[in-house]
Order: C-alpha cells, then structure tokens, then sequence
C-alpha cells in the first residue's frame, strides 16, 4: 500500500465525514461553515485526479463564493428558524431512502464503467493547436462547447436579476443591505486593505494564464469579487447604489461581447460562435477579460444581497 | 540532490508535522476557545513554516521557493486575522473569558 494511497482513502474518509455533518448539522450555521470545508475538501480531490482546473473552481465557487452566498442566507433566516415547521419522521426517512438510492445508482454507474470508453478527447486534443490555446480545458470552454459557456454566463446575470427581485418595489434600484460585521474592527480594517492589492494581481494573472495554463474568467473574477466583498464587509466601501448605470454595463459587459463575437461568427466565420482562422484566440482572450469582470462585479453584487434601502441623493 | 540536504527536508517536515499534531491535540484537549485559538495558531505558524523550510531545497529557484514562501506568508496573515476576530467575537459573548 503506498502512502499515496493512505492519503487518498483519508481523503475520502474525511469528505464523506464532513458531507455527514452537514446533513446532520441542527444549526444552519454549522452546516454552512461545514460546507465551506467540504468546498476545500473537494478541491484537493480534484488536485489528487489531476483536474486542477475543476480544483481551481471548486475552492474559489463551493469554498468561497458559495460560502458566503450561504451564510448570507442563514443569517437573514435566523429570525425565522425556531419558527419553522418541522418535518415528520416518515418524510425525513423517505427524503433518505430516495437520496440513498440515487447515490447508490450513481455509484453502481462510476464503479462499472463500459469496456469501451467513447471519447472526443484525441481528436479535441489534436486540433487544439488551431484555437492558439495551451491549455485544453480553456480549448473545451471557449471552442469546443462555446455555446454552454454563454449560456453560464447569462444564466449568473438573471440569478443576479432574481435577487434584486427579491427587494419591494420601493427599494429597486436601491443600496443593497450587505451585513456588514457588527462594529468597524481594526483587524478586518487591515486585511482589507492588504489583501485586494495582492487578490486583484493574482485574479487577473488566473484570467490570463487560463488560455494556457489552469485558470480562466470565472477562477480570476471570483478571486476579484472575493477582493470586493471584503472590503465591502470591513466597511471601507460602501455596497453601491444597484440602479448605477455603469455597474449595469459591467455586469451585461462580458456576456454581450461574447454574443456579439458569436454573432460575427456568422459572417466573418462557419456559423455562431466560430472564429475565423487565425483570430481564434484574440477574440477568445478579449471575451475572456469582458467575462472576467462582469463575472467579478455579479458576484459581488449577489454575495451584497437584494437591495434594502434607497441612496441618499 | 545531496544527502545532506535529503536528511535537511527530513528533519524539517516531521518537526513541522510535529507541530500539527500538537496542534490539534491542543484544540482538542485545550479548555476553551481562546486557548485552542492558541494551539491553532500555533500549528500554522510553526508547523506550515517547517515544512515549507523543508520543502524549499526540493523546488525550482527561485521562483518555486518565493511561491511557496509566499503560501506561508499569506495562511500566517489570513491565520492571524481570523483567530483575531474569533476572540473579538468570544470576549463580546462571554465577558468572562
């Protein structure tokens, strides 16, 4: 048995441990602050499997982002939470069984896989070279499956929309009513303002490493949302006013760029979200920046929260 | 790759896995949460600096050595700030402690 394989069913053993408390958890706090540590547990899975990519993602979105975005939510249902109705025991045990049998499926699927494996991945590796991309991932995301990429990124710009949904009607467009941590605090204070110099370098150097190396839009605009959030929750700067035009255009900017050089596609190129030879990756890279940002401005509008108050004029 | 500095990374990472250890002993078996933050902190600072020190001869230079010093460097800051604020948070709950 060699350690490598001691660290992996570790690993494991942990994961599933942790992924226990979360159900298990009363508290919905501790079942979020047990989320965050599988985020971080996962995402030395993927490392283990060689997916640093994926791992990339998972610490940034289910360790960070997700994260943040849960305990938001659990403190606004705080108030709330002795009041909720329970559920009875028959529910609860046939909620589990149904579960169990899903991840029993699943697990009878990855355990058995077919004799033979069909795969595009030799002939997607061997035309990577055309799109100018290093990095075979970024070659998947902006070429291959161009179409599914657009549709995330337009997807994240109306979960955005329902959020502000969320705010009554005197309140659109108001200031959104991220909690701030209870008193100004120095230590908060100094790490939001050490931190973003050094974040906003490496989120920007993840965008743009991606077309060759592990990275990409969405890893570097977490890490640059990630800068905004805490020095948004340190109280050095305010949430904005959501009805700034500006903000608006940030956060359309990256998913409309990508569909107007998809459009082009049509003339200039094969059809929708081609790129004409040669331009590939130019074309992919300028997407990828617009992406990068509004990526990094939606998130840190929906981790602020629905707007709760008008600015003051 | 000399032996010498071979038995140098040896050396350097049990002692930092020591540390870890002691580490979690102590946020295991410490009365409460200030002293446990304590033992915490202590297997960051400690612990993770051993075994980056150890680590350093094995990586390229000096582009290698700077990221995993700069590793160190960023769990110690993000290690001290948050114990910080836990304690805040504990001495604002319990004046006693």
């Amino acid at each position: 048995m060699s350690t490598v394989f001691i660290f992996d069913v570790a690993l494991v053993a942990l994961l599933l441990a942790v992924a226990t408390w979360i159900i298990a958890a009363r508290a919905t706090f501790s079942a979020v602050v047990a989320f965050v540590a599988y985020g971080l547990l996962l995402a030395i899975v993927w490392v283990e499997l060689s997916a640093i990519d994926v791992a990339l993602t998972e610490a940034a979105i289910g360790g960070g982002v997700t994260g943040m975005l849960l305990l938001g939510a659990a403190s606004r249902l705080r108030e709330t939470e002795a009041a909720a109705v329970s559920v009875g025991a028959a529910l609860r045990w046939t909620a589990a069984a149904l579960c169990a049998l899903i991840a029993a499926g699943l697990a009878a699927i990855v355990l058995s896989p077919p004799s033979t494996v069909f795969t595009l991945a030799p002939q997607a590796l061997a035309h990577l070279p055309e799109s100018g991309l290093g990095n075979p991932v970024a070659g998947v995301l902006f070429v291959y499956r161009a179409f599914d990429t657009l549709l995330e990124k337009v997807v994240l710009v109306l979960v955005l929309v329902g959020v502000w949904s969320l705010a009554p009607d005197r309140f659109w467009g108001g200031v959104p009513g991220l909690r701030v941590y209870q008193q100004p605090n120095s230590v908060l204070t100094l790490l939001a303002q050490l931190l973003p110099p050094l974040g906003i370098a490496v989120g920007i150097y993840m965008f743009w490493t991606g077309a060759n190396n592990p990275g990409g839009a969405f890893q570097g605009g977490t890490v640059l949302a990630a800068m905004w959030i805490l020095v948004m929750i340190a109280g050095l700067q305010n949430a904005p006013s959501t009805d700034r035009r500006a903000l608006r255009l940030l956060v359309v900017l990256g998913p409309a760029i990508f569909l107007v050089i998809g459009l082009a596609g049509f003339t200039l190129a094969d059809g929708f979200l081609a790129y004409p030879p040669g331009y590939a990756k130019p074309l992919i890279i300028i997407a990828e920046a617009a992406l990068t940002l509004s990526i990094a401005v939606t998130l840190g509008l929906l981790a602020a929260g629905p707007p709760e108050r008008m600015a003051r004029r | 790759m000399t032996p010498v500095l071979n038995i140098f990374t040896a050396i350097a990472v049990s002692a930092g896995a020591f540390f870890f250890i002691a580490g979690t002993v102590g946020l295991l078996r410490f009365p409460d949460t200030l002293t446990r933050l304590h033992a915490l902190t202590k297997a960051d600072n400690l612990g993770l600096g051993l075994v980056v020190l150890g680590l350093l001869p094995l990586v390229e230079w000096p582009f290698g050595a700077l990221k995993l010093i700069s590793v160190w460097l960023l769990v110690q800051l993000s290690g001290a700030i948050v114990a910080q604020l836990i304690a805040d948070f504990v001495r604002r709950e319990e004046p006693h402690a």
